[in-house]
């Protein structure tokens, strides 16, 4: 009996003793805030909208790579934010950022309380391609309704959106509204971070891995799934909103299939389930699209589509998987023994 | 009073009946093996028990309330327990976090999300993964463990929350003979606190550990009563054990 007790101790696979991630996010951060003084004005407005798409990016990650919801739609949550804070801004005149964020993220979070109720909410769990197809579904219906309604400005969406502001601040284009989108960015990071780090993370862990097993454990995998596909809705329209007065208007594009798509792309190049590498996804792509659009005029589409091909197929973890071992991008949610080590934290 | 009591259990899959009329008791503190020929429905009995099929017809009372309708999740509140037939441990999580996964289900989402009952559950999960002789590996992933141990964490994951009844479905189904012995070591713990209903083909395993015996066979119960009667049973000799 004992022999069997007194099995060797083996290595895990992709043990480690040094956590990777924790560099890897501080090199970002530094790299993040000395950007804006290297650059030239038109780029640090660009690295903003990079930044605005980061943080939506952190919204899909945190609903696919962490609880396995694919949500094919999730624009429809960025863009009723966008359209919501335009809307307050040109109806009510509203401007104050201590309003049109929280509105933001209201709005994302009833959008998605509403739609992941319809498809999430049941006897049976739904199947991963209804899910899919509800939530691609919702985002062209919200695109084409957009675009038929004279109230929210048809084809052409609603422009003229005035700066936000904070008191008597003005934030227009430039290194202040990048550093302020930077800060709600590193917010969101680490309020997610601290989210799927925590035991809600572990029950998330076994919702994406085995759905039906946690609920033999007495999870509400139902209940779940739609408080984190409501929260990467409310952290959408928080992304919508800035989107919005940043680019000072809105038009129906930022609701439908296209955005949606992009931003699967974005977590599937960077790497899922990690949250560093939505980011790192939003910021090579929009960077790389950038670069290849302006020195590869007629075919750059056809590289950058190559080019994520490749990771895709290569790199099926995404490139976060060049530096962090599957251990770490799983993460430990227990206690550390007493003297021993965990693979990573 | 029985914990558990399945009556006139009846399930169909469109033109196939795998049930019919079959039923099952279970008292306090008694292990009870479900056994018989293949395709007697012996796993969806267990599975109507268990809330991951709805019965066609029939009741299933638990600890005196009745619990046919219930979902899987209000069933595990309720205090049952599942072990599946096939091994299905979180192999990318740790062996603590597999055994923590099964224990903070009861925790509140918002103790869930400030992580209150982590530090709580602590010496819980170790107390577990050293029962089940898992300790030493506490933070590999489950994908690292042999079958055997994955089928020992499993089982660990299912006691953990310590439930009134724990339903093992061929709990050492790929064991070497060492690790079936070991098994039987490890489930007689718990008889202090928990029923088990088990279903398995080892029959020297069932001898070894069940106080009764239900023999299925097509579907309806043969046969039920302590592990002697049922070996004496003629008719459970004629219809199960000379096939097995």
């Amino acid at each position: 009996m004992m022999q069997i007790a007194r099995t060797a101790p083996a290595k895990s696979a992709g043990a480690q003793r040094w956590a990777v991630l924790p560099f890897l996010e501080i090199g970002a951060l530094v790299v993040a805030l000395v950007l804006p003084l290297l650059l030239q004005d038109y780029l640090t407005v660009f690295a903003t909208r990079v930044l605005i798409l980061a943080i939506f990016a952190v919204s899909f990650d945190l609903v696919w790579g962490y609880a396995g919801i694919m949500s094919f739609g999730q624009a429809l949550f960025f863009g009723a934010g966008g359209y919501g804070a335009a809307l307050l801004a040109r109806d009510l005149d509203v401007v104050s950022m201590l309003l049109i964020l929280p509105a933001g993220i209201i709005i994302g979070l009833v959008f998605a309380l509403f739609v992941g109720g319809f498809l999430l909410l049941g006897r049976h769990p739904a199947s991963v391609i209804f899910v899919a197809l509800g939530t691609l579904t919702g985002a062209y219906a919200a695109d084409r309704l957009a675009r038929g309604w004279y109230y929210l400005g048809g084809q052409n969406g609603i422009p003229s959106i005035p700066p936000m502001s904070l008191g008597s601040y003005d934030f227009t284009e430039g290194p202040a509204f990048y550093y302020f989108v930077l800060a709600i960015l590193v917010v969101t990071y680490i309020g997610c971070r601290f989210l799927v780090r925590s035991q809600f993370g572990l029950a998330l862990a076994g919702l994406r891995e085995n759905e039906q097993r946690i609920a033999f454990f007495g999870y509400k995998v139902q209940h779940l799934k739609l408080i984190i596909f409501a929260l990467g809705g409310a952290i959408a329209g928080l992304g919508g909103s800035l989107y919005a007065f940043h680019e000072g208007f809105v038009w129906p594009n930022i609701l439908g299939v296209v955005i949606s798509t992009q931003v699967v792309l974005y977590v599937l190049f960077g790497g899922s389930g990690t949250l560093i590498g939505a980011i790192i996804g939003a910021v090579v792509i929009e960077g790389v699209s950038f670069w290849l659009s302006d020195n590869y005029r007629e075919i750059w589409p056809i590289i950058l589509g190559g080019l994520l091909l490749l990771v895709i197929l290569f790199r099926p973890s995404g490139l976060v998987s060049l530096l962090l071992s599957e251990r770490e991008r799983v993460g430990s949610f227990g206690r550390p023994p007493k003297g021993g080590h965990r693979g990573s934290s | 009073m029985a914990l558990l009591e399945a009556t006139g259990i009846v399930k169909s899959f469109g033109k196939l009946t795998a049930l019919n009329d079959a039923g099952l008791v279970v008292s306090e503190n008694e292990f009870h093996g479900l056994i018989g020929p293949n395709g007697s429905g012996k796993s969806t009995l267990m599975k109507c028990v268990a809330g991951a099929e709805t019965p066609t017809a029939g009741a299933i009372r638990f600890a005196g309330n009745d619990i046919t309708g219930l979902s899987p999740a209000d069933r595990a509140r309720a205090g049952m327990s599942l072990k599946f037939q096939i091994t299905s441990v979180f192999p990318a999580l740790t062996l603590y976090d597999n055994i923590l996964l099964s224990l903070q289900a009861d925790t509140s989402l918002f103790g869930l999300m400030l992580s209150r009952s982590r530090g709580a559950l602590h010496d819980q999960v170790m107390t577990m993964l050293e029962q089940f002789r898992l300790v030493h590996r506490a933070h590999e992933a489950a994908a690292t463990l042999s079958h055997g141990q994955q089928q020992w964490l499993e089982i660990a994951m299912a006691l953990a929350a310590r439930p009134r009844l724990l339903l093992l479905d061929e709990p050492t189904g790929g064991m070497s003979l060492e690790e079936r012995r070991v098994t039987g070591d490890l489930l007689q713990p718990i008889k202090s606190h928990c029923s088990l209903v088990i279903v398995e083909h080892d029959l020297d395993f069932i001898r070894d550990i069940c106080d009764r015996l239900t023999v299925l066979d097509q579907g309806q119960v043969l046969a039920t009563g302590s592990v002697a009667d049922i070996q004496a049973n003629s008719k459970v000799q004629e219809v199960y054990l000379r096939r097995a």
